[in-house]
């Protein structure tokens, strides 16, 4: 039986495929960064002449098109240091206020039985369920009407409200592992619920919380429709994600293009390599089980 | 400690019920302070937002008239549906948005448990793999899009120098500003939504990497025994996954499918990015977007708004008809 013809065909053709299906998922994934990076370094007009080239001598790269990124506008640049502290602002004080109300939050839902608990959860479905740009209507007449649309803060509070849910999401599913036992001894000595959430709880979940709000901030640098809406016309205030996208004009070469791009990029991989395992843990506990 | 944690002798039964209670209101006092701030964000920031879009929806509103705009008051119209009902631009956004979901769905899972298998087992640099198979997934969607704008750009695009230098195309083909095209294998000319299918491979590669992450979970939890077993029953490596590999899957493949279709069918940046909607990739997504900025016509955007909720809305209580008796049953 085990012997059989097509058992031994179907072993030998995907020893043989396996590799290679591995291989070309690799190529399919890094590629296009590989190209980024590559294009940013080369010269736009080398570029035009030869599309194909995807080896380039070293001496041959150049950093042209960083400086004209990174130069403020006043020299002639683009002014994506400026971006980039708006991004880091942004996605802080994001990352700062979405963690507090969500440690709350998804202590309550992990720990307690409370009335309305499960409509609590179709509340933060309907987070998901209805498309961003739904949500982007009422708010941009409304930030328009209170004159408060170009504002940085504004933006903090939209990535707060789309983030809360995930993030409630992503720590019950981290509490839920730690037991209740070292809980209730605090509770038998007579600490308060926060006392326990502060000293028992939240240092048994640091590392699931530094995930949560690294991936937090990574939301918040990428994101893109919102800062389109709101901050398009204040251009001091834009942040990385929208400046890259502005960047498409006529007269900006596409190296430059893929500099920006290299720019808005980097630090979220750098950010997603130092998480990962922790990261898509706290993503996929729920679906092990079915 | 362990003393501590030992049960104290069991009290009369009264009392004891009395304790519970009021254990039992504590706690729920407690879990509504505790969710309450999250509750109040989502309330103010999402729930309001959305009914009042609803107005709106039923309002002639221009974006030049908000500053003076009274919020509920105005008059209640149906003209803004009556509007896209009567608009070919809206039943085309809406036919290229279903396209657009499914498609981009079934693609982003079909390359999704590909890659879920493959890395299945263990080999050296696994870990490494995976990490870089979930970079388009986790990457800016702002960079992705135009390095892939540039890789098929007719003029100094990758693909096209290596269609017309090597795989001798007469042509470069301006893979995202043509919104058809033909192609023509053994003497057939098939015609091809160009644009539409290259969003549509965009949004299958870079969603893939969310079902993979997904299907490889379930797959590491599911029990060799049973695999084992079909294997030394004689079970072919095939045969074993149709049979006991994929209906084990089925569960978070359903759950993906849906998760996955709603983004998809959400899905702005992504089209606006690439072909900012023209060549035949118009979606009701970047719709609205037009209707609002580019038309100040906020009761229109609105509406269509309102019509996205309303499809994936029921089509959330059909999954959970399906679906959800099964999940109560677990």
């Amino acid at each position: 039986m085990r012997g059989s013809r097509r058992y031994h065909i179907e072993v030998a053709v995907l020893r043989v495929l396996r590799p290679l299906g591995i291989a070309f998922f690799v190529l399919i994934t890094l590629f296009p960064f590989y190209y980024m990076v590559l294009l940013s370094m080369r010269e736009i007009s080398e570029v035009i002449e030869n599309p194909a080239q995807v080896f380039i001598p070293l001496a041959d790269l150049s950093s042209a098109a960083y400086e004209r990124v990174l130069k403020p506008t006043s020299e002639g640049g683009e002014g994506f240091v400026r971006f980039l502290i708006n991004s880091a602002m942004v996605g802080l004080g994001t990352v700062i206020v979405t963690l507090v109300v969500s440690i709350l939050g998804a202590y309550a839902v992990s720990r307690l039985e409370f009335f309305g608990k499960r409509s609590v959860h179709f509340l933060f479905l309907s987070v998901y369920l209805f498309p961003p740009i739904l949500l982007a209507i009422p708010l941009f007449v409304a930030f328009s009407k209170l004159q408060l649309r170009g504002e940085l803060w504004v933006l903090v509070i939209v990535y707060i409200a789309q983030t809360l849910p995930i993030c409630v999401y992503m720590l019950r599913n981290y509490f839920e592992t730690v037991p209740v036992s070292l809980e209730e001894a605090a509770e038998v000595d007579g600490a308060t619920r926060l006392q326990i959430i502060r000293k028992i709880t939240l240092p048994l979940a640091v590392p699931a919380i530094a995930a949560t709000g690294l991936f937090v901030f990574m939301i918040a640098w990428n994101e893109f429709l919102f800062a389109l809406l709101f901050l398009v016309e204040e251009r001091q205030n834009w942040t990385v994600s929208l400046g890259v996208s502005q960047l498409t004009n006529i007269e900006t070469p596409a190296t430059t293009l893929m500099a920006g791009s290299v720019i808005l990029t980097v630090p979220i991989i750098v950010l997603f390599l130092f998480a990962e395992r922790l990261m898509t843990e706290g993503l996929t506990r729920g679906a092990e089980k079915g | 400690m362990a003393a501590q944690l030992e049960i104290p002798a069991p009290p009369p039964a009264p009392s004891r019920s009395r304790a519970r209670d009021t254990r039992a209101r504590r706690d729920s006092r407690a879990g509504l302070a505790l969710v309450s701030p999250t509750v109040i964000v989502v309330v103010v920031m999402v729930v309001l937002p959305v009914l009042w879009a609803l107005i709106l929806s039923f309002q002639r509103i221009r974006l030049l008239q908000i500053r003076r705009l009274d919020i509920l008051g105005g008059e209640y119209t149906l003209r803004n549906y009556d509007l896209l009902i009567n608009s070919s631009d809206f039943l085309d956004a809406a036919k290229n948005t279903l396209l657009y979901s499914v498609f981009g769905t079934i693609g982003a899972i079909v390359l999704g448990l590909c890659a879920a298998l493959l890395v299945r087992r263990s080999f050296r640099g696994r870990g490494l793999v995976r990490g870089v198979l979930l970079l388009p997934w986790v990457a800016p969607v702002v960079a992705i899009a135009f390095v892939w704008q540039v890789l098929l750009s007719p003029q100094l695009g990758f693909v096209n120098a290596v269609g017309t230098n090597v795989l001798g195309w007469d042509s470069p083909i301006p893979f995202l500003s043509q919104e058809e095209g033909t192609i023509t294998i053994a003497g057939i000319s098939i015609g091809v939504p160009t644009a539409l299918l290259m969003v549509i491979l965009f949004e299958a590669w870079k969603s893939f990497p969310f079902a993979f992450l997904f299907i490889l979970a379930r797959l590491q939890a599911a029990p060799a025994e049973l695999e084992e077993a079909a294997m030394m029953d004689g079970a072919t490596p095939t045969q074993t996954f149709r049979h006991i590999i994929l209906p084990q899957l089925m569960g978070v493949i359903a759950l993906i499918a849906v998760l996955r279709f709603i983004w998809t069918f959400n899905a702005f940046d992504e089209i606006y990015l690439l072909t900012g909607g023209g060549a035949g990739t118009e979606v009701l997504a970047t719709q609205v977007y037009s209707f609002l900025t580019a038309r100040n016509d906020v009761g229109a955007s609105a509406a269509v708004a309102m019509f996205m909720a309303a499809v994936l809305a029921v089509l959330l209580l059909v999954y959970l008809k399906f679906f959800g008796e099964r999940d109560r049953m677990q």
